[in-house]
């Protein structure tokens, strides 16, 4: 079966193969995996894919959900449209 | 295609006004009060953009603005949510080609422009949590704000058609969409409350003893609510599995296909498989039915059905198999879902070869679970937990709903998934707190709250409330009250 086509983050395109391959390299820290990644940077602040990358880790590891910290959740926590706030809050780092 | 007839619902009454849309230049009809991406579907069209870095097609997957799944460009401008923007006569709707820059031409709108809204209680969420608590907290002396992403108030309740378990006189046997309707309109009557459709909260903030919600209304105005204390009632949100394929455009929340049928008529599917035997995915298999849908099968990797066994009989005497300890390998199709291959799981939770079955569907419904709708809170600075038996991450909060942040309080789905009488009970617990906080409202109101909270505690009282129980247990912070 095709690993690559099993879709973790909708927003930045990234599957449960690249999550894994980075765990497997030793990087299991879930803000590390975001910024190599961008996981949870997309327009849904990530409320799709965090769940199934925090699932991921706990699995891989053998660490609890509970002892995976959450990444911090940014302005706006909604896509806005008209680039509104862009300057003032820009979440990207 | 959309529905004309349907046993409970008349959407032949409750269309608007026929008006022309243009997607990617092609004109198209739709009607006034649908959104973007209904009438979209209803014209066939599954995908709404295609992704950057992968080019792959999306399409809708919540229906309710909280996955950003259904991103299109509207009159030029992008990262639009199609699903909770009303169409207007005349626009046009391209696919969006991953992120897009706004055109040089196109001024957004500057802080100093921000209108400014002021009340007691700000309350984000129009759901059964939020329009009870907005209606409470008028009642209890403050003048209150209430905001909705939704272009309709009701949140969930909208789109349930079939009539409500549970024990509490009031609303047992009647219909969801009956329970939003009696909630909206006593809402609407309050003089002391104003209502704000179409607004999205994007952020919570503090200023001295104000509260600020930064939100933007129909896509372009910036608005800032200002109020004493804030109640976020903001729902839930439908979970997502690991498969091959699962963007597929097709594969949707089983919320989206009840927002798609039950509450703008559009036919969501003609087969469809179901993926989760919870009640969720027990009743969307029924009402399925009820639109003129053929649901192939229910998938569970379970060994047993979730949902209450009456459920499961109705659904099996209407010759709905249901596979338990089956998952669901990949969706196949080109543009969109074409097929579905299921497989039986072993002991470990393993696909077993060779038990690979197809189904030929145009629609997956994920009826996997809800999660708590947290997003603000967190923002806010609220401490959060991870809670299994409230089915994710929640906050901390106290008796009253009162999170760590004073003056900030949480009611409803957001605060644990439970169901819709718990969340107005929730919600009028919050709304009265926040009303008190605010200073508006007398400590006489104190009681209303004691009384609700004992209702609270008597309709969990039962098996599936003692779980529930626990998880509140583990959540609350100072006295628990039982
Ligand atoms: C298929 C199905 C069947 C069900 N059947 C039953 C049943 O028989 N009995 C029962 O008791 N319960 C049932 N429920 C559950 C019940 O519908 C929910 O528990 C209830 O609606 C939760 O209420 P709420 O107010 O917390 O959230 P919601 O109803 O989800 O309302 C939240 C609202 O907040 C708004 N919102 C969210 N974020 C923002 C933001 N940032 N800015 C502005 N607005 C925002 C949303 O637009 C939405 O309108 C069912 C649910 C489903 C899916
Ligand atoms: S799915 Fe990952 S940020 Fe949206
Ligand atoms: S935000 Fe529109 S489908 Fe989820």
């Amino acid at each position: 079966m095709s690993e690559k086509d099993i879709i973790i983050c909708r927003c930045n395109d990234v599957t449960q193969k690249e999550i894994e391959d980075l765990i497997d390299q030793g990087i299991t820290d879930i803000e590390e995996i975001k910024r190599l990644t961008r996981i949870g940077m997309g327009p849904c602040q990530g409320r799709t894919c965090i769940p199934l990358v925090m699932r991921i880790i706990a699995r891989k590891t053998g660490k609890k959900i509970e002892e995976i910290p959450v990444p911090a959740t940014r302005v706006p926590t909604r896509p806005v449209p008209m680039g509104v706030l862009a300057g003032a809050m820009n979440n990207e780092e | 295609m959309r529905l004309n007839e349907h046993p409970i619902l008349n959407f032949q009454k409750r269309r608007g006004k026929k008006i022309k849309i243009y997607f990617e230049g092609q004109p198209l009809d739709a009607y006034e009060g649908e959104t973007i991406a209904m009438a979209l579907h209803a014209a066939g069209i599954r995908v709404l953009s295609y992704s950057g870095e992968k080019h792959r097609p999306r399409g809708l997957f919540c229906a309710i603005g909280k996955c950003s799944s259904c991103l299109v460009k509207v009159n030029g401008i992008p990262n639009v949510r199609s699903c909770i923007t009303l169409v207007e006569d005349g626009m046009r709707i391209e696919r969006q080609q991953g992120k897009e820059e706004i055109p040089k031409t196109v001024k957004p709108p500057q802080w100093k422009d921000a209108i400014k809204v002021e009340g007691d209680v700000v309350i984000i969420g129009g759901g059964p949590a939020g329009l009870m608590a907005a209606i409470n907290a008028a009642k209890a002396g403050a003048k209150v704000v209430l905001i909705d992403e939704n272009p309709m108030l009701g949140g969930q309740l909208v789109k349930q058609t079939h009539k409500f378990f549970g024990k509490r006189e009031q609303f047992a046997g009647v219909r969801g969409v009956k329970i939003a309707e009696i909630l909206i309109e006593q809402a609407e009557k309050n003089e002391n409350i104003e209502l704000y459709t179409e607004t999205s909260a994007i952020g919570i903030f503090q200023e001295n003893d104000r509260k600020l919600v930064v939100a933007i209304r129909k896509n372009k105005e910036l608005v800032e609510f200002w109020g004493k204390a804030i109640v976020v009632a903001t729902g839930a949100m439908e979970k997502m599995i690991p498969f091959e394929n699962n963007d597929l455009p097709g594969i949707y929340g089983a919320g989206a296909i009840q927002t798609l049928m039950n509450t703008y008529g559009v036919k969501p599917a003609d087969r469809v498989l179901i993926v989760g035997a919870g009640n969720v995915g027990l009743i969307l298999a029924y009402q399925l039915l009820q639109a003129g849908v053929e649901v192939k099968a229910i998938i569970e990797a379970m060994p047993k059905v979730g949902g209450y066994f009456v459920h499961a009989a109705k659904v099996r005497r209407l010759g709905i198999p249901i596979l338990t300890r089956h998952t669901i390998l990949r969706a196949e199709g080109k543009e969109k879902v074409e097929r579905a291959i299921v497989a039986q799981l072993d002991e470990n939770w393993k696909p077993i070869p060779g038990t690979e079955k197809v189904f030929d569907v145009d629609v997956i419904a994920l009826a996997v679970g809800l999660r708590p709708s947290i997003e603000l809170l967190h923002q806010a600075g609220c401490q959060i937990a991870y809670i299994r038996e409230l089915s994710g991450h929640v906050v901390r909060r106290d008796a009253r709903m009162e999170t760590t942040i004073k003056g900030i309080f949480v009611a409803g789905d957001a605060a644990g998934i439970e169901e819709a009488t718990t969340a107005m009970l929730e919600g009028k617990i919050a709304g009265i707190s926040a009303a008190l906080y605010s200073g508006k409202s007398n400590i006489s109101w104190l009681k209303e709250i004691e009384k609700t909270q004992k209702e609270l505690t008597e309709f969990r009282s039962g098996p599936f409330g003692k779980h529930v129980l626990e998880g509140i247990k583990k959540v609350m912070v100072g006295e628990i009250n039982e």
